[in-house]
C-alpha cells in the first residue's frame, strides 16, 4: 500500500475483528445496534426517499440507486438497503467483518458488494455513489475531517450523506460509557473513547468544511419503559444523526 | 452470481417478500388480503377443498364482529361484500339467570348510543364471510391459493422457511403464518407446546327464527350450567350459543328439533314470541388451549392457533383479527425498512404487541366462565352486585361498551380505520 493519509486506527480494527462473529446475534454483543436498527432505518429510508423521490410503500423503492455503507460491520444496514433494491457496496476496514457480512448476505440470498477497504481508497479509485452512509462510524475514525472529505468525493452531485454518532457531554458519557458499556454490558468496555465524540454543532461545522451541505439533524432516543428507540426533533443529547447533500 | 440475469431475478424475488399462510379459515385469508394490500406475495395453503368453503346454505354458524373487526374488514375490501348481510348490534343486555326460573332482574345494559363510534358490532353468518374472503383472494394476483392440500413438513433456514405438501411440492417463503386453529400443526412442527384445560362444557349452537323482532339487541344470560347468548341475525332470526355440562349437552343434542326447542325455550323466556329452528345444530367441546409462544424462527401464530379461548364473550374471531391486523402492520412496516420479515427481531415486535392483550383475554374469559358457571350463593351475590354497580356507573358502562366494540388497547392501524 502506498504511503498516504489514512483515517484508520489499527487498534480500533483489532477490537472489532474480535467481535465480528457476534454481529448477527440479536441478543449478543451488538444488541444495542439491533435494537436501534428499526429507528435508524426509518430515518435513512425517509431521507433517501425524500431526496430521490422514491415511493417507500412500493417494493424495491431504491432500485437504480448506488449506495455505499462505510463501516458496514456485519451488514446490518447493507442488507436492508439491498432488500429495498439498492445497488449496495459495503466497506469495512476490518477484514473479518467483511467475511461475516459476505457469508450472511449469501445465506440471505442478497447480492451485496462487500469490500475490505476504506473511504479514502474508494474515493481515490474514483467510485461514485448516490448515497453514502456513515452510521456509528465517525467516532471511531482517527481524523473526522479527512474522512468526511473522502465521503464528499464519493458522492455524485446532489448525492445524500447520512451520518450518525454520539454527542459529547456529561449525559452521553453517563449513558454510553457508564450505562451501555459498564452497567448494562451491552457493549464491550473500551468500545468507545469519549474524547472522540462530536457535538452536533461540531459535526455540522465539519460537514461544511468537507464541502457538504447539512440539511437535517435528529436525535435517536432510547425509551427504557418500552425498550425501544425513537426519533426526536429536540433531544440530540446522546445519539444523533445528520443528513447532508453534496451541492451540484 | 456471474450471470447478470440470474442476479436480477434473485433481486426482484428478494425485493418482494413472500409469506406462506397455513389455514384457509377466516384469519388466514384475512391476513393474506392485508399483506397483499401491503405489496407482499402470499401463498395460502388450505387443507379443505374450495367447494366445501364455498357452500352456500346456512350452516348455523355466525360471528359477532366487534366494531374494530368491521373496520379491519372494510380496510381489506371485505366489508362492502358482506354489508347487506350484516346485522348491527345496537344494544347488549347482560343478565344473571337462575336455573329453571329464567333471567333474574339484575342486568347490565349497554347501548351503542353511549359511544360515538357507532354500533358495537355486527352479526355476520359464516357463509357470507367465507364467500367474500374467497372471492377477494381469487381477484388478487398477489395471492395464490392451494386448496385441499395438507402440510406434511416444514423446515427453517437462514434464507427462508419451506413447507412440503402431501403431494411432495415444496414451497419457500420468508415467513410462515400458522392460522391452522386450536390443534395447529404449524405450531407443533415448530416445537411450540400448548397449555390449557378442558372446561367440561360443550357449546350448543343453532339458529332460530322468532315471531317478534330482536331490535338489534344481543342478550347474554349467565346460567349456572354455563352461559347462553342470543345474538341478532338479519330478519327475525337469532343465533343461540349455549353452554352446558358436556354430558347434558350430548343428551340435549340427541333430542329431535321439537324437544330441543322445548329444552331451550324456558332458558330465556318468551320475549321473542314463538320460536323455530333454522338450519343445522352444532356442538363444540369447550376448552382453553394457548400456545406457549406466539413466534418461532420465521413463524408467527395467529388466531386460535395462538389462543383458543372460551366463546363466553364471543371474542375468538375478534382476537384473531386483531392478531391479523398487528402481524400485517408489523410485517409491512419491517419490509418498508428493508428488514428481514421472518427475523426474530421483527417477530418479537408482533409477540410483544399481542402478548398482553392475549393474556388479558385468556384470563378474563376463563375467570368469567368460572365465576358465572355455578350456583354458589356467595359468588352469585357478588356478581349481582358487580353487574349492578357497572350498570349504575356510566363511565364503567362506557368502558365495557368500548371493550365490547374492540376499541381498547394498542389498536393496530387497520382497526383504527387507517391504512398501513
Amino acid at each position: 500500500m502506498q504511503a498516504r493519509q489514512t483515517t484508520v486506527d489499527p487498534a480500533e480494527i483489532a477490537k472489532f475483528e474480535a467481535m465480528a462473529a457476534d454481529w448477527w446475534d440479536p441478543k449478543g454483543k451488538f444488541k444495542p445496534l439491533h435494537m436501534m436498527n428499526p429507528c435508524r432505518l426509518d430515518y435513512i429510508t425517509n431521507q433517501i426517499g425524500g431526496q430521490f423521490d422514491c415511493d417507500l410503500t412500493a417494493n424495491g423503492p431504491f432500485r437504480g440507486l448506488r449506495i455505499l455503507d462505510i463501516g458496514c460491520g456485519g451488514g446490518l444496514l447493507s442488507e436492508p438497503m439491498a432488500r429495498l433494491g439498492g445497488d449496495v457496496v459495503g466497506a469495512d476496514a476490518a477484514e473479518l467483518n467483511i467475511s461475516v457480512a459476505q457469508i450472511h448476505a449469501q445465506q440471505s440470498g442478497l447480492s451485496i458488494d462487500y469490500r475490505h477497504t476504506t473511504a479514502e481508497a474508494l474515493a481515490d479509485a474514483g467510485e461514485q455513489f448516490d448515497v453514502v452512509l456513515n452510521m456509528e462510524v465517525i467516532e471511531h475514525v482517527a481524523d473526522p475531517l479527512t474522512f468526511l472529505t473522502a465521503c464528499r468525493r464519493l458522492l455524485k452531485p446532489g448525492g445524500l450523506h447520512i451520518c450518525s454518532t454520539i454527542n459529547r457531554n456529561p449525559k452521553s458519557f453517563a449513558m454510553t460509557i457508564i450505562g451501555a458499556e459498564m452497567i448494562m454490558r451491552w457493549l464491550p468496555r473500551g468500545t468507545h473513547e469519549w474524547s472522540k465524540f462530536i457535538t452536533p454543532d461540531e459535526l455540522f461545522e465539519l460537514l461544511h468544511r468537507a464541502g457538504l451541505n447539512p440539511v437535517d439533524r435528529k436525535g435517536f432516543v432510547f425509551n427504557p419503559v418500552t425498550w425501544q428507540w425513537r426519533l426526536s426533533v429536540r433531544d440530540l443529547g446522546v445519539n444523533y444523526v445528520t443528513a447532508s447533500v453534496k451541492p451540484d | 452470481m456471474d450471470n447478470p440475469e440470474h442476479t436480477i431475478i434473485l433481486q426482484s424475488m428478494t425485493e418482494q417478500p413472500h409469506v406462506l399462510i397455513v389455514g384457509g379459515g377466516l384469519n388466514g385469508p384475512a391476513l393474506a388480503l392485508a399483506l397483499a394490500q401491503g405489496g407482499k406475495r402470499v401463498t395460502v395453503i388450505d387443507a379443505l377443498p374450495q367447494d366445501v368453503r364455498q357452500a352456500d346454505e346456512f350452516d348455523g354458524r355466525a360471528y359477532a364482529l366487534a366494531l374494530a373487526s368491521q373496520r379491519l374488514l372494510s380496510a381489506i375490501g371485505i366489508w362492502a361484500r358482506i354489508n347487506d348481510h350484516a346485522q348491527p348490534m345496537l344494544e347488549i343486555k347482560v343478565t344473571d339467570g337462575h336455573a329453571g326460573r329464567g333471567p333474574s332482574p339484575f342486568w347490565m345494559h349497554f347501548d351503542h348510543a353511549e359511544i360515538e363510534e357507532g354500533p358495537m358490532g355486527y352479526m355476520v353468518e359464516d357463509r357470507y364471510l367465507r364467500r367474500a374472503l374467497i372471492d377477494a383472494m381469487a381477484e388478487n394476483d398477489a395471492i395464490t391459493l392451494l386448496d385441499g392440500q395438507s402440510v406434511v413438513a416444514q423446515t427453517v433456514s437462514p434464507s427462508g422457511v419451506s413447507v412440503t405438501l402431501e403431494d411432495g411440492i415444496e414451497i419457500t417463503g420468508d415467513l410462515l403464518a400458522g392460522c391452522d386453529g386450536r390443534t395447529s400443526g404449524t405450531a407443533t412442527r415448530a416445537g411450540i407446546k400448548r397449555s390449557g384445560r378442558d372446561y367440561g362444557q360443550t357449546a350448543l349452537v343453532c339458529a332460530i327464527t322468532h315471531e317478534k323482532p330482536h331490535h338489534g339487541v344481543a342478550h347474554q344470560f349467565f346460567m349456572p350450567p354455563g352461559p347462553l347468548a342470543i345474538l341478532p341475525l338479519t330478519g327475525n332470526r337469532s343465533l343461540i350459543v349455549w353452554a352446558e355440562k358436556t354430558e347434558l349437552a350430548q343428551q340435549i343434542n340427541a333430542l329431535d328439533d321439537h324437544n330441543y326447542l322445548e329444552v331451550l325455550r324456558p332458558r330465556f323466556g318468551d320475549f321473542l314470541g314463538e320460536l323455530g329452528l333454522e338450519g343445522k345444530r352444532f356442538t363444540y367441546p369447550l376448552n382453553l388451549t394457548v400456545a406457549n409462544a406466539l413466534i418461532a424462527e420465521r413463524l408467527a401464530l395467529v388466531g386460535d392457533a395462538a389462543h383458543g379461548i372460551h366463546p363466553i364473550a364471543g371474542q375468538g374471531l375478534n382476537a384473531g383479527l386483531r392478531d391479523v391486523a398487528a402481524l400485517a402492520e408489523t410485517v409491512i412496516l419491517a419490509a418498508r425498512r428493508g428488514e428481514d420479515i421472518g427475523s426474530i427481531q421483527v417477530l418479537e415486535r408482533y409477540q410483544q404487541w399481542r402478548r398482553f392483550d392475549m393474556a388479558t383475554l385468556v384470563t378474563a374469559t376463563d375467570m368469567f366462565n368460572h365465576l358465572f358457571s355455578n350456583d354458589n350463593p356467595l359468588l352469585r351475590a357478588g356478581r349481582e352486585l358487580g353487574l349492578g354497580l357497572v350498570n349504575a356507573l356510566p363511565p364503567a358502562r362506557r368502558a365495557f361498551i368500548r371493550e365490547a366494540a374492540g376499541l381498547t388497547g394498542d389498536l393496530p392501524r387497520l382497526m383504527q380505520g387507517k391504512t398501513i
